[in-house]
């Protein structure tokens, strides 16, 4: 046998990275415009492209596309690319190919808080903004008390994180049915809430979320070489000069800035976490140094279009983007665990 | 080069699981630490490459401690081999061993060429080369434990550590990775510190033996002066003795049977 060409398989491999990045890229672009298409009034996209090149200036197109479409399609890409990586992230510090952001019961979290803003009547008092408050105070308050509940003799182990994440994440769905049952007539707001949809987006939220995904986001990808090393095994990636409880602790408080910006707007938007991440790895390979970036692209595309799919698959009634999610997300993780079992390694 | 470890005292909680441990091994020697279950092997292993801090006591390559050195300064003195661990991501045989090359690049440098040829050496050295494009989750026990290996040897290390690397390998195979080692020793120099459950395997290729028994080092030695009848009975509750086998022209452990527990329900076999 003819010894392989190393340098050849790393060049391959690099190009390979870049051609993915190239066409998620193009596709993001594709469904932005078509996203902002699509909806009730179609608009060409040659007219989206028009508005904002500046060249259509007809006022009632520009305010649809740039008050209405723009900051619904800019929000779920920004949701998208956080439950994208925040999965890749998850499911590297727990060497789980099955881990998401809702297995350390931080999505549970936001949703206790966000159904207590709404039962409390909370957006009486400040606002709009009273229920992605509370469910982003949530969101980071859960990950700290997982956190704080598996750290035993200055260390945490993943074992001990991912039961502690789990217990908790019940106890607080179940406080959610509390609220569900003691809601009375706010029991749609909270059951509209947790099925997770885009329908209030505005630049506001997309100027709020926006810098804390990126921040999360940018912080997560310093420790892409590390966690590859910590997915073989933290000996491994201790042995090779990594800090691992420096390294699980980070990434934990990004994932919960980063889940929290966006659950916090959008409600529960399920199975983007898992089903990105294993379809990128399955292009690209388990490179988290590729593996973030692709991600954060191809969930934001993802999320664009689903949400297009929700907005008009029953027009004019609006299906929330949740339940499509997971239509399409638990059957293709069946498909996964059927057909991928040896190549992605579980 | 060199390694010297000083008086090192470790304890999990209150509970102490070594205490006051030295040794010293020279470049190009093989030093085998053997010990029954618990006697704090491993541990040993992790306070030396600052994966675990000791209580008390040092560990010193050269004229530097390490517990002074970062411990990204440590992993390019030190490549270390834990126990068999499942890699459940599909990385090829390549990508694991650039892992190797980590502790020397900068935190978003990518591997060059010059990282490839280190690589790429290491990988003929542990017979893996033509393993490069597989995916670890489809190699054999044997040739995963060759590309870990090379990851070490990618670490460019004056010392290596390894924890049980024959463990789950066929006979076959122990003899190729051991063989391996002893000959890199002597051809590179390397300073090689390996746990071990098997005598004979330990006495067949390490140069000096250290023995554990609760964290105590009993002895420390040339092999015949550590792994005396003596020595075994009293920490591996085993009859043995250990003989040069001049076929093989290394030592070998014969074991003659064990002896019975305390309460005397367990009989030895008698040879």
């Amino acid at each position: 046998m003819v010894a392989p060409d190393l340098g050849k398989l790393h060049r391959d491999k690099l190009a390979l990275w870049l051609l993915v990045l190239v066409l998620l890229a193009a596709a993001l672009f594709i469904s932005l415009v078509v996203g902002v298409a699509i909806g009730s009034t179609n608009i060409s996209p040659g007219t989206v492209f028009g508005v904002f090149t500046g060249s259509v200036t007809d006022k009632t197109i520009v305010s649809i596309v740039m008050d209405i479409r723009l900051p619904r399609v800019v929000l779920g890409a920004v949701v998208g690319a956080a439950l994208a990586i925040a999965g890749v992230a998850m499911q590297g510090v727990f060497r789980n190919p099955m881990a998401s952001p809702s297995i350390l019961g931080i999505s549970a979290g936001a949703a206790f808080g966000a159904s207590l803003a709404i039962v409390l009547g909370l957006s009486v008092l400040s606002g709009s903004f009273a229920v992605p408050i509370m469910s982003f105070i949530f969101c980071l308050g859960t990950m700290l008390l997982v956190y704080g509940i598996s750290r035993t003799g200055g260390i945490v182990p993943v074992e001990t994180l991912l039961l502690a994440g789990i217990a908790v994440g019940s106890l607080f769905a179940a406080l959610v049915s509390f609220m569900q049952y003691v809601a009375g007539e706010k029991l749609a707001s909270i059951v509209i809430w947790l099925m997770g949809g885009l329908g209030g987006a505005s630049w506001n939220q997309v100027l709020i979320a926006t810098p804390l995904v990126i921040a999360g986001s940018l912080l997560m990808s310093l420790y892409a070489r590390d966690l590859n090393l910590m997915t073989i095994g933290e000996e491994h990636a201790s042995s090779l000069g990594v800090d691992t409880q420096k390294v699980i602790l980070v990434l934990m408080v990004a994932t919960s800035v980063v889940v929290a910006a966006a659950v916090s707007f959008s409600g529960i938007i399920g199975f983007v976490g898992l089903i990105i991440p294993h379809m990128i790895r399955m292009m690209v390979g388990p490179d988290h140094r590729i593996l973030m970036p692709a991600s954060i692209l191809a969930g934001a595309s993802f999320m664009i279009v689903t949400d297009a799919f929700a907005r008009v698959v029953m027009a004019p009634a609006e299906l929330p983007v949740g339940i499509v999610t997971a239509m399409l997300g638990a059957p293709f993780f069946l498909y996964l665990l059927r057909r991928r079992r040896h190549m992605m390694g579980w | 080069m060199r390694l010297r470890v000083q008086g090192v005292e470790f304890g999990y909680k209150s509970v102490p699981v070594l205490e006051d441990v030295g040794f010293e091994a020279e470049a190009g020697e093989v030093v085998g630490v053997l010990g029954p279950n618990g006697s704090g092997k491993t541990t040993l292993l992790k306070c030396m490459n600052k994966a675990l801090k000791p209580k008390a006591g040092s560990v010193m390559v050269d004229e530097r401690e390490i517990s002074g050195l970062a411990r990204k300064e440590v992993a390019k003195e030190m490549g270390v081999v834990p126990q068999n661990s499942g890699v459940n991501f599909p990385f090829t045989a390549l990508e694991i061993v650039l892992m190797g090359r980590g502790p020397s690049l900068g935190r978003f440098q990518m591997e060059g060429e010059n990282d490839l040829e280190i690589a790429r050496k290491a990988m003929q050295t542990a017979d893996v080369l033509d393993l490069a494009g597989r995916p670890m989750t489809e190699l054999s026990g044997g040739e995963k434990q060759r590309v870990i290996i090379a990851r070490a040897l990618a670490q460019t290390p004056k010392i290596l550590l390894l924890d049980e690397p024959t463990l789950h390998l066929d006979v076959n195979h122990q003899l190729e990775i051991l063989d391996m080692v002893t000959q890199l020793a002597e051809r590179d120099n390397l300073t090689v510190v390996m746990v071990s459950h098997d005598l004979n395997l330990a006495a067949r290729y390490c140069d000096k033996i250290l023995l554990l028994q609760r964290g105590r080092l009993v002895a420390a030695g040339r092999v015949p002066d550590v792994l005396t009848p003596e020595n075994m009975e009293k920490v591996f509750k085993i009859r043995a003795e250990t003989n040069y086998d001049a076929q093989v022209g290394a030592y070998a452990v014969n074991i003659l049977g064990y002896l019975p527990r305390e309460n005397g329900r367990v009989q030895g076999k008698s040879a």
